[in-house]
C-alpha cells in the first residue's frame, strides 16, 4: 500500500508535467539508438513444439539492419539486409540473395509470431503515430499510462495500437496492435528491463500473433546488447550477404 | 427342335439377318454407351482424386480443421508406421505419402537475381521410390510434354501454363520460396527436368511437382507428410466402398481426443465433392434408364414387328396341323436365339471399341478449357471405362425386349379362329 502511495507521490513530483509527447519521446529515445549491436534467441512456441533460433544483428538508426542466423544449423548461414524499404534474404542452401516484397512481407520471420512487414516498420512512434493518454493502470504492480496512438501516415500494418507504458522506465510493457477496423492482429508484452548506458531496455520481449490460431508466442531475448558501436560501411551491403 | 429353328433362321435369312444386324447394333450402343458413362463418371472423379483427394485419404484431425490453410505443422508424422498399418488392414487400396504446400516460385536472371516471381502449389509425389505405384496412377510420362520426369530430388516439374507464364524453359533453375513445417524460412533450387499437362483444365495452372522426398528436405519434414492417399487398386472410383472404409478406420479412433490424431476422409469428403458425387449418380442413373427404355422400346416393337409379318405363314403352319403351343413356342425359340446370338456379337463390338476409347480417349478439352473450377479437376479427355457389367448389360434389352415384342406378336396366335384360317389362306 505504501509502496503505491510512494509511487504516486513521486509520478505527481516528477511525472506531472509530462506531455504525451515526451512520453512518446522517451520510449523512442529508450527503444531506438544511433546504433546497436545483440545477440538474441527466438523462441517460437509452435502448436507441437518449440523452436529456439539464434542471431546476432547489427542495426543503423532505422534504415539500416543485418542479420546473421546462428542456430539451428538448418538456418545457420542465413542472412537478411534491411535497407530502407528493401529486405533481402540470403540462404546458403539456395546461394541465392531474394528481395521479399509484397504479400512476402507479410509472412512470418522463422516461423514466429512477427512478420517481415513488423521488422520494416521500426521507425519512432513519433513519426508514425498521434497518441493519446487515455488513463493509468497498473500491470504487474507497475503504474503505467495507457496510450492510444492512432497512425498518422498510410500504409502501417498497425493503424491503430494502445500501450501500457511504464511510469518509471518508459517502456511499453504491455502493446496491442490493431487493424484499421479495431480488430485485434498483435499482442507484445516485455520484461527484463535493465538499464543499459543512459536508457531502459527490455531484455525479453514476448509477441503474439492474435489471428493465429491457438498461437503461444514467440519470445525474444535479447542475450547481448551493445549501443553505438563503430560499425563497418561494408556490413550493410548486398554483397556482403553472400560472404 | 434347336437345330430345326437354327436351320430355319440360317435358311430365312429375313427372319434372321436384319433382326440379328438390329441388335447387335443396339446392344453394341448400349454397351459403348454405359461404358462411357462409367468412363466419364470415373474420369470426373478420378482427376480429383489423382491430383487431391485419393479415393481415401488419411491426414491429422487437426491438419482437417484447417486443409485450406494447407497447415503442414499440423502433418502426420512417423508416417511409415502410419502406411503400413493402412497396407494391413486395408489391401484393396494402394497408399502413399503426399506433401501440399505453397509459396512463391523465383525465376533468377544470369545474375541471380530475381527475373520473375509467381505463386505456386506444389505437390510431392512419391513417384521415385522403388515400389510406388504412383508412375502408373499418374501416367505421368505420358503427360510431360517437354523434357522428362525428375530423376532426384533437386529437380522439378511444372506445369505448361506455369512455365509460360514465367517463361521457364527444360533445364532452368527455380528457386521454391516458403515455410517449412515448423514455420521457418524454406528455400530450395529446383532444376526444371520437364513441362507437363495433366489435361484436367485450370487446376494444374499454378502446379509443380516435385518428388516427395524432395519436399520432405526441402519443407524440412523428416518422416512426416501432409497427407496419406488411397487409391483404390482397379483406379476404378466406388463412393459406397470409400464411406465404408472411412467410417470402419475412424472408428478404431473414437476412443481419443487427440488432435493429431490419423482421420480419414473419403472423396466425397473434399470440398461439396459430396455434392458433386450424389448429382452424377443420379444424373447417371437417369440417362442410363431413359436409355435402356428407348433401346427396350425398339427393340420389343422391333419383335412385334418380326411376328406379324409372319401372320401369312403362322396361318398356314396351323392350318396344316401345328398347335397353336408349338407354333407360339417355336417362335418365342426362334427369338431367344436372335436376341442372345445379337446380344452376344453386339457385346463383343461393343467392348472391342469401348476397350480401345478407353486407351485413345476422347479429347473434349476445346469445350472443357471454357470451364474453370478450383476444386473439381475437369478432365480435357474423356476414356470409356470397360466394367464387368458391361458383359451382361446388353443381354437384358437383348433378348428379353426381343422376346417380350415377339410373346406379345405371338399372343394374336390363340386369338386366331381355325375356321377362319381357310378363307385367310383363299383369300
Amino acid at each position: 500500500m505504501y509502496k503505491y502511495i510512494y509511487i504516486l507521490l513521486l509520478s505527481l513530483l516528477f511525472n506531472q508535467d509530462l506531455t504525451v509527447d515526451d512520453i512518446i519521446d522517451k520510449i523512442d529515445f529508450n527503444l531506438n539508438s544511433e546504433n546497436r549491436v545483440l545477440t538474441s534467441t527466438m523462441i517460437v512456441h509452435g502448436r507441437r513444439t518449440s523452436r529456439t533460433i539464434v542471431s546476432k544483428n547489427w542495426i543503423v538508426g532505422t534504415d539500416k539492419a543485418f542479420t546473421e542466423y546462428l542456430f539451428p544449423p538448418r538456418e545457420a548461414g542465413s542472412k537478411m539486409l534491411k535497407l530502407d524499404n528493401v529486405l533481402l534474404t540470403y540462404s546458403p542452401q539456395t546461394d541465392r540473395v531474394i528481395q521479399i516484397s509484397g504479400h512476402m512481407l507479410r509472412q512470418s520471420v522463422m516461423g514466429s509470431d512477427f512478420s517481415y512487414n513488423d521488422i520494416m516498420e521500426d521507425r519512432p512512434l513519433n513519426e508514425l503515430y498521434i497518441a493519446k493518454i487515455e488513463k493509468n493502470e497498473y500491470i504487474n504492480e507497475r503504474k503505467c499510462y495507457v496510450l492510444y496512438l492512432e497512425a498518422k501516415v498510410d500504409g502501417l500494418s498497425y493503424p491503430k495500437r494502445r500501450e501500457w507504458v511504464d511510469q518509471e522506465y518508459f517502456l511499453p510493457i504491455k502493446e496491442e496492435l490493431y487493424a484499421k477496423s479495431g480488430k485485434l492482429l498483435k499482442s507484445t508484452s516485455m520484461d527484463g528491463i535493465k538499464k543499459i548506458g543512459n536508457r531502459w531496455f527490455p531484455s525479453r520481449f514476448i509477441f503474439k500473433d492474435e489471428l493465429k490460431k491457438n498461437s503461444k508466442g514467440t519470445e525474444w531475448i535479447v542475450d547481448e546488447i551493445e549501443f553505438d558501436v563503430d560499425m563497418p560501411k561494408m556490413l550493410f551491403s548486398k554483397s556482403n550477404l553472400t560472404k | 427342335m434347336i437345330n430345326f429353328l437354327y436351320k430355319g433362321l440360317v435358311r430365312d435369312r429375313s427372319r434372321s439377318f436384319s433382326p440379328l444386324i438390329i441388335i447387335t447394333a443396339i446392344v453394341a450402343i448400349i454397351i459403348f454407351f454405359s461404358g462411357f458413362l462409367n468412363g466419364i463418371y470415373n474420369s470426373l472423379f478420378f482427376n480429383t482424386a489423382l491430383v487431391n483427394s485419393g479415393h481415401v485419404k488419411v491426414v491429422t484431425h487437426a491438419y482437417n480443421l484447417e486443409h485450406q490453410l494447407l497447415p503442414n505443422d499440423l502433418a502426420l508424422l512417423e508416417i511409415e508406421d502410419i502406411i503400413e498399418d493402412l497396407e494391413y488392414k486395408y489391401s484393396d487400396y494402394l497408399w502413399t505419402p503426399r506433401i501440399t504446400f505453397a509459396g512463391l516460385l523465383d525465376v533468377p536472371d544470369e545474375n541471380g537475381e530475381t527475373l520473375s516471381q509467381s505463386p505456386t502449389i506444389a505437390l510431392g509425389v512419391d513417384f521415385l521410390s522403388e515400389d510406388s505405384k504412383q508412375l502408373e496412377v499418374w501416367d505421368i510420362e505420358d503427360k510431360i510434354i517437354k523434357g522428362k520426369l525428375f530423376t532426384n530430388i533437386n529437380e522439378a516439374i511444372l506445369s505448361e501454363k506455369l512455365s509460360e507464364r514465367l517463361n521457364i524453359k527444360v533445364g532452368d533453375i527455380v528457386t521454391y520460396i516458403g515455410a517449412t513445417m515448423h514455420g521457418g524460412f524454406a528455400t530450395h533450387n529446383f532444376l526444371v527436368s520437364g513441362i507437363f499437362n495433366l489435361n484436367v483444365g485450370p487446376i494444374d495452372k499454378d502446379m509443380m511437382i516435385v518428388d516427395f522426398t524432395g519436399a520432405q528436405y526441402a519443407l524440412d519434414m523428416n518422416d512426416a507428410a501432409s497427407e496419406i492417399l488411397g487409391y483404390e487398386k482397379g483406379l476404378f472410383f466406388d463412393n459406397k466402398s470409400t464411406v465404408e472404409t472411412r467410417d470402419l478406420y475412424n472408428s478404431s479412433y473414437l476412443d481419443t481426443t487427440d488432435i493429431y490424431r490419423p482421420f480419414m476422409l473419403a472423396l466425397r469428403d473434399s470440398n461439396q465433392m459430396g455434392t458433386i458425387v450424389d448429382f452424377s449418380n443420379v444424373i447417371m442413373f437417369i440417362i442410363m434408364a431413359l436409355f435402356l427404355i428407348v433401346v427396350t422400346l425398339v427393340l420389343w416393337n422391333m419383335g412385334i414387328m418380326s411376328g406379324l409379318r409372319r401372320y401369312g405363314e403362322i396361318g398356314m403352319r396351323l392350318a396344316i396341323g401345328e398347335t397353336k403351343g408349338h407354333v407360339f413356342k417355336s417362335m418365342v425359340g426362334e427369338s431367344l436365339m436372335i436376341g442372345f446370338l445379337g446380344s452376344l456379337f453386339g457385346t463383343i463390338i461393343g467392348i472391342s471399341i469401348t476397350s480401345y476409347l478407353e486407351k485413345v480417349g476422347i479429347d473434349y478439352s476445346k469445350a472443357i478449357d471454357s470451364l474453370s473450377s478450383s476444386n473439381f479437376a475437369m478432365p480435357n479427355v474423356f476414356y470409356p471405362q470397360v466394367t464387368s457389367e458391361l458383359f451382361y448389360i446388353g443381354f437384358i434389352p437383348g433378348i428379353l425386349a426381343t422376346m417380350f415384342g415377339t410373346m406379345l406378336a405371338g399372343h394374336a396366335i390363340y386369338k386366331r379362329e381355325m375356321a377362319q384360317l381357310f378363307k385367310e389362306l383363299e383369300s
